[in-house]
């Protein structure tokens, strides 16, 4: 397990306080001028030595990203942008942050800003978690008043504005380009990469895009050094990461652990194992919604890190663990977050959004012993038809899990639906060819 | 994709108040300039909080105004996403999550509280008309579910019973306490604590 002193959310469970002057106890803000003080390139290549992939989902290197800022800025001016729409089922990571260790987060925009050379950050909030986003924003009046951020910030000779912006409730904004619509005050439909936001982004400018964990661990990173980071976890697969635990278990809980910590000890030792023993167990989906759920014979070796879920054809996501033992219907689980996704979809593409719809349809009558053999088949189609042909990632996230649960539920599926295709009752399936002669009775 | 239908009763016009447009001043501040049309979503949550809880027609063509923006704009914002909503709603607005997470934890009894209580359907005004419920998706309290919101507060770690004393609680016009219902601090883990114990109950 992780040693204590190596967590860098000490308010995890906001034992101290979250105000400012119990910060700067927990050492926040204490050097932050020695540190920008050593320059830009100092700051991105400790960055990348330390191996920080992006806490988002998609696990971008972020020093990486960062490099691709401009490195003069031109007639228009850099942007730096949060991306707090946590909206991921599964996933409740960045609200912790949000409302406990908001100061993690206003010196890592500070650190961020000056290292993409913005002079102005926006932090997109989630519109449901508007009372964790005033906190949020009672820690960033005092950071102004304190003369942290601001004009001349900590001293540092850097401006820098962070303003909150509320989001509505859509989950496709925590896509990048779909945030930046959003702020652009446009229905959040994400644009075509590239270019990238990196060259064209918000108002046409340069912009970096970065999740709230991401953000909020650079400061500690750049204090112990990027050795100390990379020392954690494995290769290319670094550092701490909070892991949230839903589900099935009897003390479901967000816990920071080290990279390539394995699934068996999160849920056997942080979250009071799972509801009926072990064995009760049936599928973990490992990385919030949009990846692919495992089976529980692979759970029992399955370590935590991006390569080596990728290994297994899933992939750690936001890293929201949803454990779910043998008491729930895996079909009718699955078919929700269908639902959600279909919900969720913006309507943009036509696979994503006709597809999504299908999935779901197609997935409750298969919970309900309602679909014909073939539909898996066809089910299975349907999902590669929305993958890779969409302008974001949003057609990944909703055919994998789908993908998933075809993968390592067919037996499952085909138990429970044994439907003749060939119309023989007065079933009212209503995109069946051969409709008509259910009037004839045939 | 949701679909959403405005009111068909419309009032007939609308305008800020003066701490509305004190606020939407503070926002419109935010954004470059030029790019006022930024502010479109937090002046929709100033129309929403001012006209109890709902955005009429008449407040998107205000806002259009005030942000020198196509009507038409406006209308596609508050159609696109779903905290806006455009017909009346409770002065007690439940939302329950139902998504994976909240649903293998049995959310759906958090439904069925709310249906007795509240109404048969959702996004129908309870009989007193100071109360509605609906479903929604994943509020992002997944560890602590099943859970709702009402108005800005999230109540976590619920059960039928628990739902039913909250409802109750509304029903007579208070305000029950936020947070979890199982007596937990925050996000830890629950009696199975391993980390970070120097700090517990500091």
């Amino acid at each position: 397990m992780l040693k204590d002193k190596d967590r860098i959310f000490q308010n995890l469970y906001n034992d101290l306080g979250s105000d400012i002057i119990s910060a700067q106890k927990r050492g926040d803000w204490i050097n932050t001028k020695e540190i920008i003080s050593k320059g830009r390139d100092w700051i991105i290549n400790e960055v990348k030595e330390s191996q920080l992939r992006g806490r988002g989902g998609a696990g971008f290197p972020t020093g990486l990203k960062w490099s691709f800022a401009p490195k003069e800025v031109g007639s228009r001016p850099h942007y730096l942008v949060i991306n707090a729409d946590e909206s991921e089922p599964g996933t409740c990571k960045d609200r912790d942050i949000l409302r406990f260790e908001p100061h993690k987060l206003i010196e890592g925009c500070l650190i961020a800003s000056y290292a993409v050379q913005a002079h102005v950050c926006y932090i997109y909030i989630r519109g449901e978690y508007f009372l964790d986003g005033q906190k949020l924003q009672a820690a960033i009046d005092d950071a102004y008043e304190k003369k942290l951020i601001g004009k001349n910030a900590s001293g540092t000779g850097w401006d820098l504005d962070i303003y909150i912006h509320y989001g509505a409730g859509a989950y496709i904004c925590g896509e990048e380009t779909a945030l930046l619509e959003s702020i652009e005050g446009n229905k959040g439909q994400p644009r075509l990469k590239p270019p990238f936001p990196a060259l064209i982004g918000l108002y046409g400018c340069p912009t970096i895009i970065n999740n709230v964990e991401t953000i909020a661990v650079v400061p500690t990173i750049l204090r112990r050094g990027g050795k100390w980071f990379a020392s954690l976890g494995r290769e290319k697969n670094t550092g701490t990461k909070i892991f949230c635990i839903s589900g099935n278990v009897n003390s479901p809980c967000n816990v920071e652990e080290e990279m390539n910590i394995s699934l068996k000890e999160l849920i056997e030792v942080h979250a009071g194992g799972v509801v009926g023993g072990w064995d009760n167990l049936q599928a973990v989906i490992p990385g919030g919604s949009s990846m692919p759920l495992i089976p529980k014979d692979k759970c029992e070796t399955l370590t935590m890190d991006f390569d080596s879920l990728v290994a297994e054809k899933s992939g750690l996501g936001t890293a929201g663990v949803v454990v779910i033992n043998k008491d729930q219907d895996i079909i009718k689980c699955m078919a929700r977050i269908a639902r959600f996704y279909k919900h969720e979809s913006c309507g943009q593409c036509t696979p994503c959004r006709e597809g999504s719809g299908w999935m779901w349809r197609m997935l409750e009558r298969m919970a309900n012993g309602e679909a014909s053999k073939d539909e898996i088949e066809m089910l299975g189609d349907v999902t590669k038809q929305i993958e890779g042909h969409t302008i974001c990632a949003f057609g990944e996230g909703s055919s994998w899990p789908v993908q998933g649960l075809l993968r390592h539920f067919k037996d499952e599926i085909k138990k429970r639906n044994k439907f003749d295709p060939i119309v023989k009752e007065n079933k009212n399936i209503p995109y069946l060819v051969d409709q008509h002669l259910l009037d004839k009775n045939a | 994709m949701s679909l959403k239908r405005p009111s068909k009763e419309q009032p007939e016009s609308f305008e800020f108040n003066s701490s509305s447009l004190d606020a939407a001043n503070k926002i419109i501040a935010k954004y470059p300039k030029g790019k006022q049309q930024s502010a479109v979503m937090a002046l929709l949550y100033i129309a929403q909080r001012q006209n109890n809880n709902w955005i009429p027609l008449a407040a998107m063509k205000y806002i259009a105004k005030i942000l020198d923006m196509p009507y038409i704009k406006v209308y596609e914002v508050a159609t696109f996403y779903s905290m806006y909503n455009l017909s009346p709603v409770g002065k007690y607005f439940v939302q329950v999550c139902t998504t994976t997470p909240c649903m293998i934890r049995g959310a759906n009894k958090l439904v069925e509280a709310c249906k007795e209580k509240i109404s048969e359907n959702e996004s129908e005004l309870s009989p007193d008309k100071n109360c509605s419920w609906m479903e929604v998706e994943c509020l992002g309290a997944c560890v602590n579910a099943p859970m709702m919101q009402i108005n800005d507060e999230y109540y976590e770690d619920l059960n039928k019973e628990k739902t039913l004393e909250i409802l109750d609680t509304i029903l007579k016009g208070d305000t029950p306490k936020p947070g979890s219902y199982r007596g937990r601090v925050n996000n830890e883990p629950e009696n199975n604590r391993k980390t970070l114990m120097e700090f517990k109950n500091a």
